[in-house]
């Protein structure tokens, strides 16, 4: 197969999930026989005419037979994405990157910190974490929206929620007065969330300045670099190493990423000139 | 007041005070309870009080006449509030509600004052711990005004 040429999926359910962002679930009709990825993994979209982006699957890693992104419409190509009906087709090139490392977190406590769109690529670790539930340790959630009304997947999460065996904190930026959640920047729930930092995985995905204050509150709750993972963002054009257009430091986002380790990026961390 | 006393030596904002220096605190507190919907305090009122939350929540708020009151910040266990009682002129700048059922230690503003007034060195310990409130209260707020997750 050749990793340049997409394969064509098409539209079976769009999903409004806030006034700017969507759910796609798409499914192949070239006699692709499902979709297999790992959490934290993304696919090249291409909307015909328009652009081809970056964009992370946000879907059951154990429900192959149908592909799930869920995307903000900030710009050309997502603004016409946003506009798909059923049955329109766009071309997939994936899954690529390195994922969040789920499987080495076995045993650990996990801590995952969201902000924004930042939860859908965190979405497949949930079902992940929650389908293999026995393997960890505690499960958190610290999620950090604008207002109440961009809460992503708020259905889903009161669901997980009423399971009782995962925590899920949920704060925003700005709210009124009949919202009685918590008000404030998702860092400021890590001094109080109930994890042990000796033994617990961090995955964070999110705005990276949110990324980098998150950072400085796990190391300040006595969380180790190596136990810190983040997922990094830049333009892609390829997805697969060849162009260059990713370039982040030595590292090139779409191969070597978009999930790092803290510490072998932490020289590249917000380093301006990258 | 030997359990008030367990309570605040055990709060991170009265760790490492000498004893006599948490005594004097303890002279000064009080437990309060505020149900859901209930004012700690509201703006323009005379700030006479510093609050320890014990359990609960509380939305710090500002009134808009054009789109009501906004929240600010909320605040949950272990949190501290106010830190208007030892600046002039003493007076809250927003309003603070408990969004649930919501147990405090409250502390004297007068006393505590008047205390720190007398021994500089408590003095100096409760501004350095309040100081440290105030980082971290204007390093999230400056994050929040941000706007991260908007059109940027
Ligand atoms: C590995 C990876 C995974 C990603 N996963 C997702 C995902 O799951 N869901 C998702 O919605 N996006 C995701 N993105 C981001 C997505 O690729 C971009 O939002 C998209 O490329 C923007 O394309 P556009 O043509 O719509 O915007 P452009 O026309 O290129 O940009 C228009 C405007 O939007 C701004 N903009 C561009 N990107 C962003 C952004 N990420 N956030 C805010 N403003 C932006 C630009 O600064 C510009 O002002 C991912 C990116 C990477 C690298
Ligand atoms: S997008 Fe081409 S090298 Fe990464």
């Amino acid at each position: 197969m050749d990793v340049m040429i997409p394969a064509n999926f098409k539209v079976q359910r769009f999903i409004k999930e806030t006034h700017d962002t969507f759910t796609l679930e798409l499914k192949s009709f070239d006699g692709r026989n499902g979709f297999s990825f790992e959490p934290g993994q993304f696919n090249m979209i291409y909307i015909f005419g328009v652009g081809e982006i970056p964009i992370s699957i946000s879907g059951d890693p154990n429900k192959k037979g149908v592909l799930v992104h869920t995307t903000r419409a900030v710009g050309t190509v997502t603004k016409e994405m946003a506009k798909l009906k059923k049955d329109e087709v766009v071309g997939i090139r994936g899954p690529f990157g390195r994922p969040w490392p789920v499987k080495e977190a076995i045993g650990n406590d996990i801590l995952l910190v969201a902000g924004g769109i930042g939860l859908a690529p965190l979405r497949p670790v949930i079902y992940y974490l929650l389908s293999n539930r026995e393997y960890f340790g505690k499960i958190i959630l610290l999620y950090g929206a604008r207002t109440p009304k961009d809460i992503l997947f708020r259905k889903e999460l009161e669901k997980f929620r009423s399971r009782l065996d995962i925590d899920i904190i949920v704060t925003v930026d700005r709210a009124v007065k009949n919202w009685t959640g918590n008000v404030g920047v998702v860092t400021t729930l890590i001094p109080r969330a109930p994890f042990d930092p000796i033994n617990t995985t961090a995955m964070i995905c999110g705005p990276e300045i949110m990324m980098r204050y998150t950072i400085v509150e796990l190391l300040k709750r006595g969380l180790s670099k190596e136990n810190i993972f983040v997922s990094m963002e830049r333009n892609m054009k390829c997805g697969v190493g060849f162009c260059g257009h990713c370039q982040y430091g030595t590292e090139f986002i779409c191969k070597d990423g978009p999930v790092f380790n803290f510490k072998e990026i932490e020289h590249l961390f917000a380093k301006r000139e990258i | 007041m030997e359990s008030l006393e367990k309570i605040l030596t055990q709060h991170p904002f009265v760790e490492g005070l000498p004893s006599e220096h948490i005594q004097l605190i303890v002279g000064c507190a009080k437990n309060v309870v505020f149900e859901p919907g209930k004012y700690l305090f509201k703006e323009n009122e005379e700030a006479n009080s510093f609050y320890i939350i014990r359990s609960g929540k509380v939305a710090l708020e500002i009134y808009s006449p054009e789109v009501g009151s906004i929240i600010i910040q909320t605040l949950g266990e272990g949190d501290i509030i106010g830190w208007s009682w030892m600046i002039p002129p003493y007076q809250w700048r927003f309003d603070a509600r408990a969004v649930e059922l919501t147990r405090v230690i409250e502390l004297d503003g007068t006393c505590l004052r008047n205390k720190c007034e007398i021994d500089p060195k408590l003095g100096y310990e409760i501004m350095k711990r309040l100081a440290n409130v105030f980082e971290q209260r204007i390093h999230a707020m400056r994050i929040q005004l941000l706007d991260l997750y908007g059109k940027n």
